[in-house]
């Protein structure tokens, strides 16, 4: 028997992975919410049949998303994360002693249900006390918010579905509010190299640009997204990712890891020509 | 209304029908099925240009219907509670114009609120009838213009007894009513004809709540803009007669101005669109209500913004409220509402239905998400925080009370100069000034223009509005009668 999940990446590049079985197949107010298991990358969740995550790689994005805000900030205490149902970021987050208070706010309350039934190598990050969940709008809920968070992370789907609010200028705007004055805002930032999502990684950094001093950019490689190349968005209005990091300080900290590190930190924020090209395209003019 | 009977769609049904026949077309429209025009059936689709074909026997016509057509405007006026309607493809331009043209003849009086749409004040150019003008009040804090009140109305009635006819906005732009039950009463008494101008009023037809309809008030005729709370083609709108009215008579004065080649998008449009409202229009309405309702808690929550509602209903100028209309009055932030109209189109990618001096209006329907409300409340919460100022120096009444010289069509056909606008005062205009939407003329035909006049249409054009109807298109310019 052949059993493939398939993705089209664009609309003449399909990506599939073999699957063994499906383990869940469920269709919630939102988006139809699926979990396979695969022989070669373990168990994955794909909504809207888009991939979400996969048990083989989903360290690399959850690390790369948490680990880089919180190794430039100082001292971060209170933290939202916006999207992220799945919990993988919330289990990056936790290994940080100095964080008080988790705020996790999910449109959807069936795929956190999912995935703390189904994916517990992810939804292991609801366990921490410190997690507050809200299942609500992420653009309504940051609306009221100011001036109260040290990190925001937005750890949205594409825009073209629910998270369709998590990619537009106003959402920005009310992150910029919700921050302290030396807060840090990470999202992901989708991937450069198809023409398609390019032109969302553009319009997605002129919209933070609009609404933050400098946007930088870093990168990550994560092999089951399209093209494996995918960036990530660090905005904040006081530190820079590379100069005020300390690599000391984190290294102190003794956090394990299996992408991240301190080296690779400094690194992942030098970017290939035509990413660098793709920016300065939609940044405004000095 | 019969619910089973509105299972059918007569018009949609015979071109599905005439489409499985494969007719071979040795007739208009050229484009022959859209093989004619290889690019805009890629750009419309095949389903569409298909069906875009010419009057035939299967498919009825529209100036003569006999058939599937009159079947469906049948059912159409079953839906609304009418004893006539008819399928109209001009727009509610059309609607409004065969609507006056039917009840008035050339130096017939007729009564109406000053706030009508720029396309009566044209009828009245095309026929010759004598615009009795209503103020309409307006509501000081908001600057929007209200209802008539029925004092007013009954002033009016008494001095004009040899009026025909009583033109009534029902709602206005901003969701407002006049008192339509009593306004009929009066003018029927009278002997008058009342013609509701429903362009913004589908939804009361169908949805529970709302404010009465036209044809269930008593009004003779109503113009109903299908393709705008009622989902069909843009352009596509409905002619509604009450009981005694003349219907063939009414055809007829549509046929004059009327196209002979009547859209069958635009036709089946209609007819799909019935069936759709007459099946679920309740629950559609509900939820347009409801999300409306919604959105107006949160803009009120944001603080400065206020979205208005039924709170303002005072029983006479404000007799009833349109609860679907999303208006919000935005002055307290220091910006004039065409200018959060623009801000939010240029720097938010939120295109909404219009601003004027004070307010901005969303318009909510069946095809709103949540989603959609969300970004456009997280928008506004932002414009505040980014653009809030002084509200020192805004402008808030909306409303000029017009000095009326001379008809519209007199003036519209007098001889005509051209002066600046700045140095016009004194004079009397010989066209249209109208800010785009809302559609609602300035200065009409006829009218002279004052100081006042002159600075409001200023302080609008500098604020961003956009000005429409006038020869000169920059506006620096007006026609004045010789």
């Amino acid at each position: 028997m052949e059993l493939w999940f398939s993705e089209m990446h664009t609309k003449d590049v399909k990506f599939s992975i073999r699957v063994d079985r499906q383990v869940v197949s469920i269709q919630s107010d939102f988006q139809r919410i699926d979990v396979f298991d695969s022989p070669e990358f373990g168990r994955f969740l794909t909504l809207d049949g888009y991939m979400m995550l996969t048990e083989k790689d989903e360290f690399i994005y959850h690390e790369m998303i948490v680990h880089v805000p919180m190794a430039v900030h100082p001292n971060p205490k209170r933290v939202l994360v916006v999207g992220a149902g799945d919990g993988g970021a919330l289990r990056e987050l936790c290994k940080y002693d100095c964080v008080e208070e988790i705020d996790l706010v999910e449109i959807d309350e069936m795929v956190v249900q999912i995935c703390k039934e189904h994916l517990l190598f992810t939804a292991c990050g609801f366990d921490d006390e410190r997690v507050k969940v809200y299942y609500e709008d992420g653009l309504k809920f940051i609306r009221d918010r100011e001036d109260i968070y040290d990190i925001i992370i937005v750890d949205s789907t594409d825009p073209f579905g629910p998270g369709e609010g998590l990619f537009a200028k106003e959402f920005y705007g009310n992150c910029y509010k919700a921050l302290k004055e030396d807060g840090i805002m990470v999202n992901q930032h989708e991937s450069p190299f198809y023409k398609a999502d390019a032109l969302v990684v553009q319009r997605t950094h002129k919209r933070i640009v609009q609404s933050f001093p400098p946007c930088r950019i870093y990168q990550a490689h994560i092999p089951t997204y399209p093209s494996g190349h995918w960036l990530f968005g660090f905005s904040s209005k006081k530190y820079h990712p590379v100069r005020d990091f300390k690599a000391k300080r984190w290294n102190a900290l003794g956090i394990e890891t299996r992408y991240y590190n301190a080296h690779l930190h400094s690194a992942s924020f030098a970017l290939p020509n035509y990413v660098e090209e793709l920016m300065k395209n939609v940044e405004p003019t000095e | 209304m019969n619910p089973n009977l509105h299972q059918r769609a007569p018009v949609a049904e015979a071109l599905a029908e005439f489409k499985q026949n494969r007719v071979v077309p040795f007739d208009v429209p050229g484009h022959k099925r859209g093989k004619g025009n290889r690019e805009l059936t890629a750009f419309l689709g095949e389903a569409c240009m298909a069906v875009d074909v010419n009057s035939m026997k299967p498919l009825d016509n529209l100036c003569h219907p006999v058939s599937v057509i009159k079947e469906a405007q049948e059912l159409a006026a079953d839906a609304f509670g009418a004893a006539h309607a008819f399928f109209m493809v001009g727009g509610t331009t059309s609607s409004v114009q065969a609507m006056i043209l039917a009840s008035c003849r050339a130096g017939d009086k007729i009564i109406l609120p000053r706030n009508v749409h720029r396309s009566v004040i044209n009828a009245l150019v095309l026929c010759g009838a004598v615009p009795i003008y209503i103020n309409p009040h307006t509501q000081p804090e908001l600057g929007i213009s209200l209802g008539m009140s029925l004092e007013d109305v009954e002033r009016s009635i008494n001095e004009h007894p040899d009026a025909v006819a009583i033109l009534v906005n029902n709602p206005t732009y901003y969701g407002i009513c006049s008192n339509l039950p009593a306004i009929v009463k009066l003018a029927h008494s009278r002997g008058m004809l009342v013609l509701t101008d429903e362009a913004h009023g589908t939804h009361f037809y169908f949805g529970e709540g709302m404010p009465i309809s036209g044809m269930a008030a008593g009004a003779d005729i109503s113009a109903i803009s299908m393709h705008k709370s009622g989902g069909s083609l843009t352009q596509s709108s409905l002619l509604l007669l009450n009981k005694g009215v003349d219907a063939d008579y009414v055809r007829q004065i549509i046929n004059l101005t009327q196209t002979t080649s009547g859209s069958y998008l635009l036709i089946s449009s209609l007819d799909l669109s019935r069936k759709n409202l007459a099946l679920n229009g309740r629950e559609i309405f509900k939820t347009v209500t409801n999300m409306a309702e919604y959105a107006r808690g949160e803009i009120n929550r944001i603080g400065d913004y206020y979205a208005f509602s039924k709170e303002l209903v005072n029983g006479d100028t404000i007799f009833d409220f349109d609860r679907t209309k999303l208006s919000v009055f935005t002055l307290d932030i220091g910006l004039a509402g065409i200018e959060v109209y623009d801000i939010l189109r240029d720097e938010y990618d939120i295109q909404i239905e219009f601003g004027d001096i004070a307010n901005i209006l969303a318009y909510l329907s069946i095809g709103d998400t949540r989603r959609g409300i969300e970004r456009l409340v997280g928008a506004l919460s932002e414009i505040r925080r980014i653009y809030k100022k002084s509200k020192k120096g805004m402008l808030s009444q909306e409303y000029v009370t017009p000095a009326v010289v001379t008809t519209p069509r007199d003036a519209f056909y007098s001889p005509a100069e051209t002066v600046p606008l700045k140095s016009s005062v004194g004079r009397v205009s010989a066209e249209f000034v109208t800010a785009y939407p809302p559609g609602i003329p300035l200065l009409a035909p006829g009218e002279q223009l004052t100081p006042e006049i002159i600075e409001h249409i200023e302080y609008s054009m500098e604020r961003g509005s956009y000005m429409t109807g006038t020869k000169d298109l920059t506006l620096k310019t007006i026609q004045v009668i010789k």
